[in-house]
């Protein structure tokens, strides 16, 4: 335990030197959702029978940004998937296997000290950002809500984590994964609910999405956040977010064995 | 004056050669980018589709009107890419290491050279996908453009070129000042985000800013509103002129005051 968070620690100090690009980052990532957030308005600007779009009033559906938001900024993988392939490719974990040190623990500490800093500096221009639309920002809907909530974002952060560790393991294979990265990345995108409320699709493009992971990296939480989920079924979405992530977690133990089979410790 | 143009014009030819040489050495990964850029570009017209389940106008803005400026963005955005980005982006890590030096000491000007050393191929074939959906666009709104429409509509894109490849040029000159702003420079990406959407979504001071400081909601409006003829005043189209001028004039200026400051990263 202790010599994980002695990780932390140097991950701390790592991801401590990037803050002037996680600022950016931060603050560069507002302006397409701000731009999200006028072309919704004009939406129901222009709308003829005044009413809501799929259940979401003007107010809610700019909550909904907001709370994704946050939740990207807590969870979303920045780095480690290509630090990981870099890793790979570059014959650094074969000191790793020799170590009494697990990849999979090490990066995940790593993964969440990162987290932690970027939280740090994207906290200015985040909270800027929810002041100045402080209107349309709502707590959560209870206090069960925002226990379930909170359960939910962390295995929202696993769950991002594991995905991306998996597919970073390609490295093993093939000499470059930042084309599959960037293509699991866009199918998340527009899948996860980051892009738009899933629940805004016709109703069976969002059943046929609950049966894949998909939803439980960002629109499980934020519609567990504004209440939109209620009763037993909070519980039971926890449940299998909880299973998708012991699936995603068995994932990436299995690729790792394989990969380390095929392993050659290329320039190691 | 005609000998200095032809033997540019000489050296971009070889520039070019050596990028299609190089293309070709990578194969499977060019026709992986190609993929991965039109997934993106399905992406977006996905969430157009999206938004107009649930409405029919954004301002004056009809579904395959938005659909005309997304495939204009693309284009746009991906002849940018295919000619600038790749070199802009390298700028920082030219600075860094000191090969920026090697690049001065060529009797060749270092601007020309920093702006267009690689040509990315790639860039070509996915402007060209932006081009089709803008056929579709203009059959699904029953327009055929002129031939003067199109005129207007390429020589206000390569005005938008114009006016990308001046601001980022201008961002990425702050590397000379701060070896920390590689973040800049793929931010930009945010930017072209702005660039497709239509301007009458937008209002008050983020309008203003992104009409006057960083002025995206010109550069691909503008050219599709003289293709599907919506136009109601000429004051957006000086406006862009006017813009992409003093963009181009902000980062002369720029480069040059960096330059006289830079001072080798290695020695």
């Amino acid at each position: 335990m202790k010599k994980y968070l002695h990780v932390a620690n140097i991950g701390l100090q790592n991801t401590l030197v990037y803050r002037v690009n996680f600022f950016f980052r931060a603050a560069f990532g507002l302006i397409p959702l701000m731009a999200t957030i006028f072309i919704w308005r004009a939406v129901y600007a222009g709308k003829t029978d005044a009413g809501d779009v799929a259940g979401y009033s003007l107010a809610e559906m700019i909550s909904y940004y907001l709370i994704v938001t946050v939740v990207n900024t807590l969870t979303a993988v920045t780095e480690d998937d290509w630090q990981i392939a870099a890793d790979i490719k570059d014959g650094n974990i074969s000191q790793f296997l020799l170590k009494p040190i697990d990849y999979l623990a090490y990066r995940l500490v790593l993964f969440l000290s990162g987290r932690l800093t970027y939280t740090v500096v994207a906290i200015f221009p985040v909270a800027l950002f929810i002041f100045f639309q402080r209107d349309f920002f709502v707590a959560p809907a209870s206090g069960e809500h925002a226990l379930v909530f909170a359960i939910s974002l962390v295995l929202t952060a696993l769950l991002q984590f594991f995905i991306s560790y998996t597919l970073a393991l390609l490295a093993f294979w093939v000499l470059e994964v930042s084309t599959f990265i960037f293509i699991a990345f866009a199918i998340e995108y527009a899948a996860s609910g980051q892009l738009y409320p899933l629940d805004i699709l016709p109703p069976l493009v969002t059943k046929l999405m609950f049966f894949t992971p998909f939803p439980y990296l960002m629109f499980f939480p934020v519609n567990v956040y504004l209440g939109k989920t209620n009763g037993s079924e909070l519980w039971a979405g926890l449940g299998i977010q909880a299973f998708w992530v012991v699936m995603a977690y068995a994932m990436a133990r299995a690729i790792w064995a394989r990969g380390i089979k095929h392993y050659s410790a290329v320039g190691g | 004056m005609n000998e200095t143009l032809k033997r540019y014009l000489g050296i971009y030819a070889m520039l070019w050669r050596n990028s299609v040489v190089r293309e070709m050495g990578f194969k499977t990964n060019f026709i992986l980018w190609l993929f991965v850029e039109l997934l993106w570009f399905v992406l977006q017209l996905i969430f157009v589709g999206v938004l107009y389940m649930h409405t029919e106008h954004i301002g004056t803005w009809s579904k395959w009107e938005v659909v005309m400026l997304f495939g204009a963005s693309h284009f746009i955005q991906q002849i940018f890419i295919a000619l600038f980005f790749t070199n802009l982006a390298n700028l920082s890590e030219m600075i860094r290491t000191g090969k920026l030096d090697f690049m001065m000491l060529l009797p060749v000007n270092t601007r020309f050279l920093i702006s267009l050393k690689q040509v990315d191929l790639g860039g070509f074939v996915s402007a060209a996908t932006g081009i089709a959906v803008m056929v579709y666009a203009c059959r699904q709104l029953g327009i055929v453009p002129g031939a003067a429409q199109i005129a207007g509509f390429l020589v206000l894109s390569i005005i938008g070129l114009a006016i990308h490849y001046s601001l980022l040029f201008l961002l990425t000159s702050i590397n000379f000042w701060t070896v920390r702003a590689q973040g800049v420079v793929w931010g930009y990406y945010n930017l072209f985000n702005i660039a497709r959407q239509p301007d009458e979504a937008f209002k008050g001071s983020f309008k203003s800013f992104f009409t006057f400081v960083l002025p995206m909601l010109l550069v691909v409006n503008v050219p599709v509103r003289v293709l599907i003829q919506k136009f109601s005043s000429p004051t957006q189209l000086l406006m862009m002129l006017l813009m992409a001028l003093l963009c181009w004039l902000a980062s002369a200026a720029f480069w040059n005051f960096s330059v006289r400051r830079y001072t080798s990263a290695s020695s």
